[in-house]
């Protein structure tokens, strides 16, 4: 051993600020889901992919709000993956319970609730990026059309859209321990992105599955996400998105509490 | 229970608090009983062994001890201060069997991970060199072998500079020569003044490691001594023979006995000197069948239970 302390005076030592959160941590959370190869592929490749593949179908120039339907496509695909992506982040809380890192923490000054800040900070981010990438597709492809501002505010709102699906992801993460949490989470909100209206609108539906496609999670966020490029927002929409994103964490908040008894 | 100023170690620390405090803490899960009324101090700089067979409620009260777990009953004091108060301040330490580390990051980003938590840390690279794993800095976590990680686990306890460690198992797993050099960096430390608490259920490690074993059994504190008298206690033998009627004063009257026992026409003798017994029963007495066996940690755990307690100590 080289230099330690000869005593050990318990008032020379202090507690960190901000209950431990600091960049350090930040930066090595952001690192592991950039070199995670599967978050790399539903976060940046697979919405930009959709985002070609529908964008450019027939009627993409017809007029929707203030701009066109490629924008409103736009749009959607953007919360498609920032949702996913979200979601991922999510489901890591639970694994990482389950690998005894949480505990690990709980060894350290770094107050739960703060841990939870930066998992939501990294969706944020990682989400952000997904958003990013598919703008960055839909200004290369050239179809989408929209006014400076509505493609910042849409891409503002989408963003914190996406919270609700961390939420979910946090959830479903303690209910189905492990890696598995992704297997349900990938083709589950894929399904509820054909059900919210996201990938096909919803008047396409029949008057029956439009009446269960309102109360079904997507549906709210992506009206909420689209609103700023519609200029529409029915008020059950916004009841939706508000209800399931309580729900949510409501959810999550349950499912970690009762896991804390045994840390 | 105040802090008890004469407990104090003379190993170079300056403070008053006791490292450790326990005041008849209990901790119930539903109707399981793991720890009953634990009292216990420790004195910085000291190395105590908990030692018990496995349930016995080591892990209990070490999470206790750690503020992951709220006792039921009693008070917990680490340094002076709640446990939880001790861990905000990088006072306290621990290093877990098993667990506890991300896979998909590298041994250098755990280190300093961990470390930006502390409001006082040592640096990385003096951590990662004393725990011997410079070399595997850059390795991710998921590729280093089972030893490798756990000086990881060590070298992440010891990032705050803790006054106290605590160590669940610390070596299962390590061969020799980890075990060796791993125990003399801790008596190593030790000596600065760091008190170090570790469970394990291995007799042989806490004689050779600790100053001080605490013998638990079914939640309670069942021997507290040097390891020289926490041996003599396991090292007895027992004697069985049938004999009904037996005289069981001029039994426990005899040199070495530290239990008789009487179940139906057997009588069983706990002795040091087991000869002695033998003698006797052989010679004095119309004993027959006389078994003599040499008492296991596990039994002499059992026939401890069975004490007094005042008896014990």
């Amino acid at each position: 051993m080289t230099t330690l302390q000869t005593t050990f005076d318990p008032h020379a030592r202090r507690v960190p600020p901000l209950g431990g959160f600091n960049l350090t941590v930040l930066g090595i959370e952001l690192k592991r889901m950039l070199r995670n190869r599967r978050t790399i592929i539903f976060t940046l490749i697979l919405p930009a992919a959709l985002l070609l593949s529908f964008g450019g179908q027939k009627g993409w120039q017809d007029p929707a709000g203030s701009g066109n339907v490629a924008a409103y496509i736009l749009v959607s695909m953007g919360l498609y993956g920032a949702a996913l992506t979200a979601a991922a982040c999510g489901s890591m809380v639970a694994l990482e319970r389950s690998l005894g890192w949480s505990r690990q923490l709980r060894l350290t000054p770094l107050n739960p609730v703060v841990y939870i800040l930066i998992k939501a900070l990294v969706a944020l981010v990682m989400g952000g990026l997904a958003i990013l990438a598919v703008n960055a597709t839909g200004k290369l492809q050239g179809k989408a059309e929209m006014p400076t501002h509505v493609w910042v505010l849409s891409a503002v709102v989408t963003l914190f859209c996406t919270l609700t699906f961390a939420a979910l992801g946090v959830f479903v993460g303690y209910v189905v321990p492990g890696e598995n949490a992704m297997q349900i989470l990938g083709p589950g909100l894929a399904l509820l992105s054909f059900l919210g209206g996201v990938f096909i609108p919803l008047d396409q539906y029949s008057d029956a599955v439009r009446h269960i496609a309102y109360w079904t999670p997507m549906y709210g966020v992506s009206e909420v996400a689209r609103s700023p490029l519609t200029h529409e927002l029915p008020w059950y929409a916004l009841v939706n998105a508000i209800g399931w994103f309580a729900l949510f964490v409501a959810g999550a908040a349950w499912r970690m509490s009762k896991d804390t008894a045994r840390v | 229970m105040t802090s008890s100023m004469t407990e104090t170690s003379a190993r170079g620390f300056t403070g008053s608090e006791p490292a450790v405090s326990l005041t008849g803490v209990s901790k119930d899960f539903g109707h399981v009983h793991a720890v009953r009324g634990v009292d216990l101090t420790i004195a910085p700089g000291e190395i105590v062994a908990f030692l018990g067979p496995n349930g016995a409620g080591k892990t209990t009260t070490i999470d206790m001890i750690l503020g992951l777990t709220q006792p039921t009953a009693g008070e917990v004091e680490v340094l002076g201060l709640a446990p939880r108060h001790a861990i905000a301040r990088g006072l306290v330490s621990a290093v877990m069997q098993t667990g506890g580390l991300l896979k998909d990051i590298t041994v250098r980003e755990t280190v300093a991970y961990t470390g930006s938590l502390f409001a006082h840390t040592r640096s990385i690279d003096e951590v990662l060199a004393d725990a011997g794993i410079s070399g595997i800095a850059d390795r991710k976590v998921a590729k280093c072998s089972g030893g490798e990680q756990q000086r990881l686990r060590f070298a992440m306890a010891l990032l705050s500079d803790p006054a106290l460690l605590l160590l669940d198992e610390p070596t299962t797993g390590m061969d020799v020569e980890g075990r060796r050099t791993f125990w003399s960096t801790i008596r190593e430390d030790a000596a600065k003044g760091r008190t170090v608490l570790f469970a394990t259920h291995y007799l042989e490690e806490a004689d050779q490691y600790a100053d001080r074993i605490v013998l638990i059994s079914q939640g309670r504190i069942v021997a507290d001594g040097t390891g020289a008298e926490i041996k003599a206690l396991a090292s007895g033998r027992t004697v069985r023979a049938t004999l009904p009627d037996a005289d069981t004063a001029a039994l426990a009257a005899l040199g070495g006995v530290d239990h008789v026992e009487v179940r139906g026409d057997s009588v069983i003798v706990h002795a040091k000197d087991s000869d002695a017994v033998a003698r006797y029963l052989l010679t004095q007495t119309p004993a027959r069948d006389v078994e003599i066996a040499a008492k296991g940690i596990e039994e002499a755990f059992l026939s401890l239970t069975g004490h007094d307690e005042s008896e014990i100590r």
